[in-house]
Formats: C-alpha cells, sequence, structure tokens
C-alpha cells in the first residue's frame, strides 16, 4: 500500500527538479548547436548528428570568446579586477569593523550596531541617483584641492572605482554576520592573548581572523557572487565599452536581439554562469551554510 | 573605570568601526540626505540644482506612467511575494523530508539562484520565445497553443511571476535548515494526538518555521518592490518599451540616467523608501500573532 505514493513522491520529485534544472539544460543544448538546428526550437538535446556536438560547441563558443564587437576575455577581465577587490576590502573591512562590535568594549557600541543593522534595508535603488552625484563631487572636490589632474589615477568616474571602492568600507549584513560569529568565540581567548603580550590588532589578526575563516569564506563567496551578477551598479557608473563587466557587456547582445544568433547568446550566457556555478560545487558546504544561516537574523 | 580611561575605550571603539562610519556617512547617509533635498528641486544632472518646492511630487500625481510603474510593480509584488512562500515552503517540506538523494534534489532547486539576473533574463527570453521557444513547444506537446509571453501585455505579468519562482531555492534553503531544527517531539505529540502528516505540517512545521517565513516574506517583498535587472532586459527593446513591462525602479533609473531629471527621480526614491518601510512594517504587525518565536520571547 504504502509503496504506491512513495514511488509517486519520487516521480514528482524528478518532476520539480528536472523544471528548475531544465532551462540551464536547454541554454546548454541550444549553445552546442548549429545555428539554423537552434533557431527551428526542435526539441533534441544534441545537434544533429550528434557526433559533431563537439566541433560545433567549440565553434560556438570560441566565436564568444572571439567575438570583434562583443569583448568577452575583456569584460572578464574587468569583472575579475572588480570582484577581487571588492571581496578582499569587503571581507576585510567588515571583519574589521564586527571586531570593534563584538570583541572591544565601548560606550555606544550598541548605537553603532543598530545603527548597523538599521541600513541593512536601504535598497539601492533609493540612492544609486545621488550617489552617482557624491562621486562625481568627490572628483570635484579633489579637483578644488588640486589633486585633480595632477594625479589622475585617482580620479573615480569614467573608472571602476565607483563599483568596488565602497566594499571597503564594509557591507552592514557582512559585519552582522561575522559579528554574531565573533560573539559566539569564548571571551577567555583574548585575555589569555593580552597576557601573552598581543596587542588588540594582535589578537585580531593573529587569532580572530584565523579562527572566523569560515565565516570569512561565506562573506567573500557571497560577496564575490554579488558583483559578478550586479548590474545595476556597472549600467550606471560605467559607460565606456573598455570598461564593461560581463553583467554589461552580455546585455549588449540583447541591444542587437534579432541579430543575435540564439545559439550564440546561449553559449555567451553559459560562459557567464558557469564560473559560479564550479564555485558552487567547489564550496557547497560553505554555500549551504551561509543560506541557512541568513534566515536566522 | 575613569572618565579617561572610558574615553580612550570610545576612541579605540570608533576607530575599529571607522571604516564603516565613513563609508556609510559618504555612500549611505549622505546620497539620502542629498535626495531628500534632490526630490524638492529641479535637478537636470548638467546644471546646478534649482529650487521647486513639491513641483516633482505634484508633477508624479499626475503623470500616468507613474501610475502604470506603481500599478505593474503593485501587481508583481502581490502575485510574486505569497506564489514564492508557498511554493517554498511546499518545495521544502518535499525536498527536507527523509526522501533518497535529498541533497541532490535541494541542489537542483538551489541551482539557479546563482545564475547571474542578466544571464537568467537571456535563458527566459529564449524559452518564453513565442514560435521556437522551448515552453511554448511543450505546451505545443499537449495541443495547447502557448502566447507570445514577453510580447503579449497579458502575458508579461505571469511570466514574471514564474521567473521569480525560479529563484525560489533561496527560501527553499533557508525553510529546509529551519525545518529539521524542529524537535521531533512535536511530531511525536502530534501523532498521539492523531493528527494526520497534513495536520501536523499546518499545526507543527508551519508554525515553528514562521519566524523564517517571515523574514523571507520581508527580504522577498523588499526585492521585488525593487525589480530591475530582469524586465530592464526583457522588455525594454530599441523599438520601444512594452507598458506592461514596465517597473518603479526602471521607471526611477530612467528619471535620472535617461531623461536626465535628478529631481523627479530622487522624489520617486523616497515614495519607494516609504512603501518599503511601511510594508516591512505592516509585515511586522501583522505577523505579531501569527510568528511563534521559540524560547518563549515577544510576539509567542
Amino acid at each position: 500500500m504504502k509503496a504506491i505514493p512513495r514511488a509517486a513522491l519520487y516521480v514528482l520529485l524528478v518532476a520539480i527538479s528536472a523544471a528548475f534544472v531544465l532551462p540551464l539544460v536547454w541554454m546548454l543544448s541550444t549553445s552546442i548547436k548549429p545555428e539554423a538546428q537552434a533557431a527551428s526550437g526542435a526539441m533534441r538535446l544534441l545537434p544533429e548528428p550528434a557526433g559533431d556536438t563537439l566541433t560545433i560547441a567549440a565553434e560556438n563558443y570560441g566565436k564568444v570568446w572571439n567575438d570583434p564587437a562583443v569583448r568577452f576575455p575583456l569584460y572578464l577581465r574587468n569583472t575579475l579586477i572588480v570582484a577581487a577587490l571588492s571581496v578582499v576590502g569587503m571581507t576585510l573591512s567588515s571583519a574589521v569593523v564586527a571586531f570593534g562590535l563584538s570583541r572591544v568594549r565601548w560606550r555606544g557600541r550598541g548605537v553603532v550596531f543598530a545603527l548597523v543593522l538599521g541600513t541593512m534595508m536601504i535598497p539601492f535603488p533609493v540612492i544609486m541617483a545621488p550617489l552617482f552625484v557624491v562621486f562625481r563631487g568627490l572628483d570635484g572636490a579633489m579637483e578644488a584641492v588640486g589633486l585633480l589632474p595632477t594625479f589622475e589615477s585617482l580620479r573615480l568616474m569614467g573608472t571602476l572605482k565607483p563599483l568596488w571602492l565602497p566594499a571597503w568600507f564594509g557591507g552592514a549584513f557582512n559585519i552582522f554576520l561575522l559579528r554574531q560569529f565573533y560573539m559566539g568565540l569564548p571571551a577567555e581567548l583574548d585575555e589569555a592573548a593580552r597576557i601573552d603580550g598581543c596587542s588588540q590588532w594582535g589578537i585580531f589578526w593573529r587569532m580572530i581572523l584565523p579562527l572566523s575563516r569560515p565565516a570569512l569564506a561565506v562573506v567573500a563567496l557571497f560577496h564575490f557572487i554579488y558583483v559578478w551578477n550586479d548590474f545595476l551598479g556597472p549600467l550606471i557608473f560605467v559607460n565606456d565599452q573598455d570598461q564593461f563587466t560581463l553583467a554589461r557587456g552580455l546585455q549588449l547582445y540583447q541591444g542587437q536581439a534579432g541579430n543575435t544568433p540564439w545559439n550564440l547568446l546561449m553559449a555567451a550566457s553559459a560562459m557567464m554562469i558557469s564560473p559560479i556555478l564550479v564555485l558552487f560545487v567547489l564550496t557547497q558546504r560553505t554555500f549551504v551554510k551561509g543560506v541557512a544561516s541568513e534566515g536566522l537574523k | 573605570m575613569s572618565a579617561a580611561r572610558e574615553a580612550r575605550a570610545t576612541l579605540t571603539g570608533l576607530a575599529w568601526c571607522a571604516p564603516w562610519l565613513i563609508g556609510a556617512a559618504l555612500f549611505l547617509f549622505l546620497p539620502m540626505g542629498l535626495s531628500v533635498y534632490y526630490s524638492f528641486t529641479d535637478y537636470p544632472l548638467l546644471e546646478p540644482p534649482v529650487w521647486a518646492g513639491a513641483t516633482n511630487y505634484a508633477r508624479l500625481w499626475d503623470d500616468p506612467t507613474f501610475w502604470r510603474v506603481v500599478r505593474n510593480t503593485a501587481w508583481f509584488v502581490a502575485l510574486s511575494v505569497p506564489a514564492g512562500l508557498i511554493v517554498g515552503v511546499v518545495l521544502a517540506a518535499l525536498l527536507g523530508g527523509r526522501v533518497r538523494l535529498a541533497r541532490l534534489w535541494q541542489a537542483c532547486v538551489f541551482i539557479p539562484t546563482l545564475v547571474p539576473v542578466i544571464a537568467g533574463a537571456m535563458v527566459w527570453m529564449w524559452l518564453f520565445n513565442g514560435e521556437l521557444g522551448l515552453v511554448n513547444r511543450v505546451l505545443g506537446l499537449v495541443g495547447v497553443r502557448g502566447p507570445a509571453w514577453l510580447v503579449d501585455e497579458t502575458w508579461v505579468l505571469p511570466s514574471m511571476v514564474i521567473m521569480s519562482l525560479w529563484g525560489v531555492g533561496q527560501s527553499v534553503v533557508i525553510f529546509i535548515a529551519a525545518m529539521q531544527d524542529v524537535p521531533a517531539y512535536l511530531y511525536e505529540a502530534g501523532r498521539l494526538d492523531g493528527m494526520n502528516p497534513a495536520r501536523q505540517f499546518w499545526h507543527v512545521t508551519v508554525p515553528m518555521i514562521s519566524p523564517q517565513i517571515l523574514f523571507s516574506a520581508i527580504v522577498s517583498t523588499i526585492n521585488a518592490v525593487q525589480v530591475f535587472a530582469v524586465p530592464y532586459v526583457l522588455f525594454r527593446k530599441p523599438d520601444g518599451q512594452n507598458p506592461a513591462g514596465h517597473y518603479y525602479s526602471m521607471y526611477l533609473y530612467e528619471s535620472a540616467f535617461v531623461y536626465g531629471q535628478m529631481g523627479y527621480a530622487c522624489a520617486m526614491a523616497w515614495l519607494q523608501m516609504l512603501v518599503i518601510i511601511a510594508l516591512t512594517g505592516l509585515m511586522f504587525w501583522a505577523s505579531r500573532r501569527l510568528v511563534h518565536y521559540r524560547g518563549g520571547g515577544a510576539g509567542a
């Protein structure tokens, strides 16, 4: 009796999983077909004849990689630059602030922490327009005091800086996450280190940071994905095509919608998605822990 | 502690928090303050702002495009958020229970949440294609003639909700984690009282994970109110904007950076902020009796 509903349950599970994965499977399938077969929309997983799969795949992905109009390698490089600078800045500065909010005793700590929590919900669209003015104003201020144009490399607008600089000041959610982690570490640790002659910075740098590696990994991972996915930031601050990130570059194809063949569009999408999926497979444990901890706020 | 030592401690604490304090002042509070001011000015971005009183707000009131984006966004929030919660809880119950290969099913549902929105939009553009898209091909197999999902104005909202449901995996993982923390004796007690699995789910599981449901409701509402990238890519074509796919944040962006009306955009931004605060407050208020916090704390 019980075997029948059990079987039905597994049919259901397979159907649900398939529904969620199918869009990506279809993307891959389209990306390895020749243009005419992809555009026919025929429901086949592999190209016809199937023996040509690898050749066609290599050709499609090669075309995307070498496209002179939409320069994938350049956008990848820009994205990686922004991601590397943001992730390092975000992780480090959030850890510093979280330390100040958990393992240093001082009056006003509660107020600052409440302020951090309060800003967690401010949506980016609300500040995006004036943020543009602020960055432009910072350039103006540097011009007024003579830093610009003398030190041209300090200029913010028209560079990738607006995309990664704010990360160096920490992020409210990441500060919160790390602070919770630091609160859980026993206070005796600090005392022992202090008796051994460790300075406060030494306690942070040599003890707390190494101890909090799992939490730091969660912050770094999530921020990397955030940067990789971010579309609105680059849309507002990056106008020069030489500085496009992948998210912005991929959209160039859509601008030419109609003349971009579907197989190439899907190959480009797959190329943007795959690094994240690989990262997920490699770090699955960290991932699931991070997502689950979000719900514990 | 002496006053001097206390002052030193405060300085030390402030020093540790300096990165965030400076960053928030510069990149959060300053823009927010400026946007209040700009919302009362006429500010074409290339010229300095000129005080205009409440004209931006008055113009919004009379702007049919503004009301259209408000309506579209409200419908999207009203449908996608509850749909996401229901599907999320049901999927969590199915995938988080005692089934074989649980990790595999969970991974399948979670993977779409990793897909960069822009790439996801491209994939759905292909799937929802009226003639060649996979969705309509599959519907054709069962004899249904699918619509032009992303073109036909009546089907834009359903498409948006389906695409948002594809990203439900994040909530599913949160709900599963919460469900695994529900103590077994509660189910035991339910069984002794003669509850069938459906009643156990409704009377034990759902109340026990209600804090996570509330959290998820708030986060997904905030995100849905801001929806931008997907409709920007799918409904803003060189030959014009699909009116049914025009959303609040898109119009805000266009006002500021396409039409160069910074004051108008800031007025919109502030209204959006107020709506988000109001919705969040409303959900907290409405949930006082519905959400059960373990440990008998507030709200129980």
